[in-house]
Formats: C-alpha cells, structure tokens, sequence
C-alpha cells in the first residue's frame, strides 16, 4: 500500500520516467507559484477520479469506460476550476488559462484510472492518486525552480541576488524545451547507471513501458 | 480580410501551438521521427481541429455563454441566462464534443476513403486526448482576447492545425538525421528531441517581434 503511494515520486514520476502530461510541465512552469497551483490541481483530480472510478468499477460496462472515466474527470476538473477562480488571485489564475480546463485530457489522469483505479481498491487508487499527482507536483516544481531562478533571478518571486543578471530567455518558450530535455537526460542517465551498476538484478529501463503510455 | 490574413499569420507562426503555445507535446514526441507519420498525424489534427472550432463555437454562441440565444429560450424567466451555464458545463460538453467527433470522422473515412483511413487511422483515436484539439477550442470561444466571429475561429482553428503540421515536419527532418548520428545514450530520443525543440522554438521567437 505504501508502494503504491512512494512510486509516483521516483521511480515512476509521471513526468520524467514515463513522459505523460508534458505539456502542462512546459506551460505553466515560468513561476514557482504557478506550479504549485497548478500541481495541486492535479493532485486534487488524480485523486478524486481514481477514488470514483475505483468505486464504480464493477457497474461500468467495459465497452463503453472510456466515455465514462472522462465524464467523471470532467465533473472534478469544472470543480477543481471554480475553487480556482475563486480561491487563487487573478494574476495565477491569468497564467494557468486554459490548462486548467486541459487537465482533463492530461494523459495522467486518463492513464492512473486505465492502468490502476479500474484494478485497485478505493484506498490503494487514492494512494496511487496522491502518489502520481505529487510525482507531477514535484517535476513542475523542479523545472519551474530552475526556469524562475536563472530566468528571473528570484526563489518564489524573492529576489536573492542583486549582481545576477537574470536570463530571459528561460522564461520564454525555448528555455522550457531545453530544460525539460536535460532534465530527462539526467534521469535517463541515473536509471542506466544503476541498471549498468547491477547488472545481476538488471531490470530493463522503463523506456518500453513509457512509449506505451503515451502512444 | 486584412483581420484573416493577421489571424493565420499569427495561428501558424507566432504563436504556433507546439512551440509557443505548448500544446500537443505528446504526438509531437511521439510520431515525429518519421516524416510520412508526423504528416499523417499532423494532417489528422488538422482536419478534427478545423471541425472542432466550428462545433464548439457554435455550442458556445448558441447555448453556453450568458445571454445565449437557446439558454433564454429555454429558460426565459430564470437567472440561468445571466450566469450562463459556460462555468459548469463547458469543459465536458467540449471533450465529449470532440470525441463524438473523432469517432464520426473516423466511422466516416473507413467507409468513403479507406486508402487514407489506413494510413492516418491509427492516429485518429489519439487525438480525443491530445490537448491542442481542446486548446484551440478553448482559445477560440471562452478564452479568446477579441470576440471572434464563426468565420475567424473556424479559420484559427485551421490554421493553427497547419502550424502543428509545419511544426511536426520540420521536427521529423531534424529527427531523421540524427538518428543517423552518434548520441550520447542519456540524450537519446526524447530527451534531444526537446533540447532540438527548444532550439527550434528560439528560431521561432523571431517570429514575436511581427505581432
């Protein structure tokens, strides 16, 4: 049970291992705060989907599941979009716009209710859904740390130095790109390092697996 | 005219859907390392996007926004014209929408073109959930800076499909060339398409200065 809530973090973070729901890590990342509104989002829905669809399992007829998990995630994704409206200050709300009504077609969410909720029990598919939603919350949040401190030259809008000439252009489009990629290199790399370090135990990295999700 | 002209311009190169947008990163990942399959995506998209603008629209002019003409029909009397029902059901009629779509378009060519259902369909069930479908709809009715008209989105919504097209083949040429090259392993595929892309969307801010 624990396993199912420790790895979406690491070893299966949504973002870097299995590449699902790119592009919300790319758009709404020039701000930390952003981010953080924007994962929380997601935590919100992975949770609350898994936990309906894992309810409802055995009615839903398997012909037509599909149609229904994205009527559930739609009913969470309006709800989770009016508390924003509502709760967080206009300036956030300007930045996230539309990606907060496209989390409904983020492959996470679709992914965690096809893979897990439809398997699982009610309390195993809400670990599973915190796991893979705070998996998503920490990759927006490192890619946005390091876009908002070398682009802006501030940690959560405070400014830490007066000397660093901030670079803009990771606040703009391309710096997003690059530091994705990187950022996935690195990830790729430790995952062979560790299969090249034990060779004996060799599980394949989970590249196979990830070109499924997404396809 | 001059409005089209500035509506295409802006769809296909400022603020194209892939690179500035961020909008339909996963096939542009995915089936871009061939260039028969990044148009066949790309021409897939194009055609269920130009389709979806003018559905949407015509759902959110006609019966979701404040003041729409089937909502005080229906309930003349009532507050819900006021409010408009845009808040609570917009995000579920769109996707259910456009999967309708889908499935039409794809009933639709397996029965009158199945040479071209072949080669494109595999993809055609992806773009249900591929984001830049629903982007573009949401960009061109509840999200949009001006009010456009039913002409304009359509036409957004076009071009906008030819910008992810242009996008998907120009990435597609690069990809084929460095599979013939010697990447470190951590950067290979994904990885180094993005690094690629990043690159690409910098060559493409050039672009920002003609709006």
């Amino acid at each position: 049970m624990l396993r199912d809530l420790t790895k979406g973090f690491f070893k299966r973070n949504p973002i870097f291992v299995l590449m699902v729901g790119l592009c919300p890590t790319l758009a709404t990342t020039t701000a930390m705060k952003d981010a953080l509104a924007m994962g929380m989002a997601v935590v919100a829905v992975v949770t609350c989907s898994n936990a309906i669809i894992s309810l409802v399992r055995s009615v839903i007829p398997k012909g037509v599941r599909i149609p229904c998990y994205i009527v559930i995630i739609a009913a969470f994704v309006t709800i989770v979009e009016m508390l924003m409206k509502y709760f967080l200050p206009l300036e956030v709300n300007e930045k996230l716009s539309i990606f907060i009504p496209l989390i409904v077609v983020n492959c996470i969410i679709l992914y965690r209710a096809e893979d897990f909720a439809q398997k699982n029990g009610v309390l195993a598919s809400v670990f599973d859904g915190i796991g893979m939603g705070g998996g998503f919350t920490l990759a927006v949040l490192t890619v946005s740390t390091i876009r908002e401190v070398l682009g802006n030259g501030t940690f959560l809008g405070l400014r830490f130095s007066t000397s660093y000439t901030p670079m803009a252009v990771m606040t703009l489009a391309p710096g997003a790109f690059i530091v994705l990629g990187l950022l996935l290199a690195f990830f790729r790399w430790r995952a062979l390092r560790k299969t090249r370090m034990a060779p004996a135990q060799a599980s394949v990295p989970e590249m196979p697996e990830a070109q499924e999700a997404t396809a | 005219m001059g409005n089209l002209f500035t509506i295409i311009i802006g769809a296909i190169f400022i603020n194209n859907v892939v690179l500035a947008r961020f909008l339909g990163l996963c096939p542009f990942i995915n089936s871009s390392d061939k260039t028969d399959k990044a148009f066949s995506m790309g021409a897939a998209v194009t055609f269920v996007m130009t389709m979806a603008s003018f559905v949407t629209y015509l759902i959110f002019t006609y019966l979701l926004k404040p003041e729409a003409w089937l909502l005080v029909k229906l309930f003349g009397g009532t507050k819900i014209p006021q409010i408009g029902l845009q808040a609570v059901l917009q995000t579920a009629v769109y996707i259910l929408v456009i999967a309708a779509l889908v499935q039409l378009v794809e009933i639709f060519m397996r029965k009158s073109m199945p040479a071209l259902y072949r080669s494109m369909g595999i993809f055609l069930p992806l773009i249900t959930t591929n984001c830049v479908v629903m982007g573009v709809a949401l960009l061109n009715t509840s999200y949009a800076r001006v009010e456009l008209s039913l002409l304009e989105a359509v036409i957004q919504g076009f071009s906008a499909g030819i910008g992810f097209t242009l996008a998907m083949l120009l990435m597609s040429g690069v990809r084929e060339r460095i599979g013939l090259l010697n990447v470190p392993e951590p950067l290979r595929g994904a990885p180094i398409a993005f690094i690629c892309t990043g690159l690409m969307a910098l060559a493409f801010l050039g672009f920002a200065g003609m709006g």
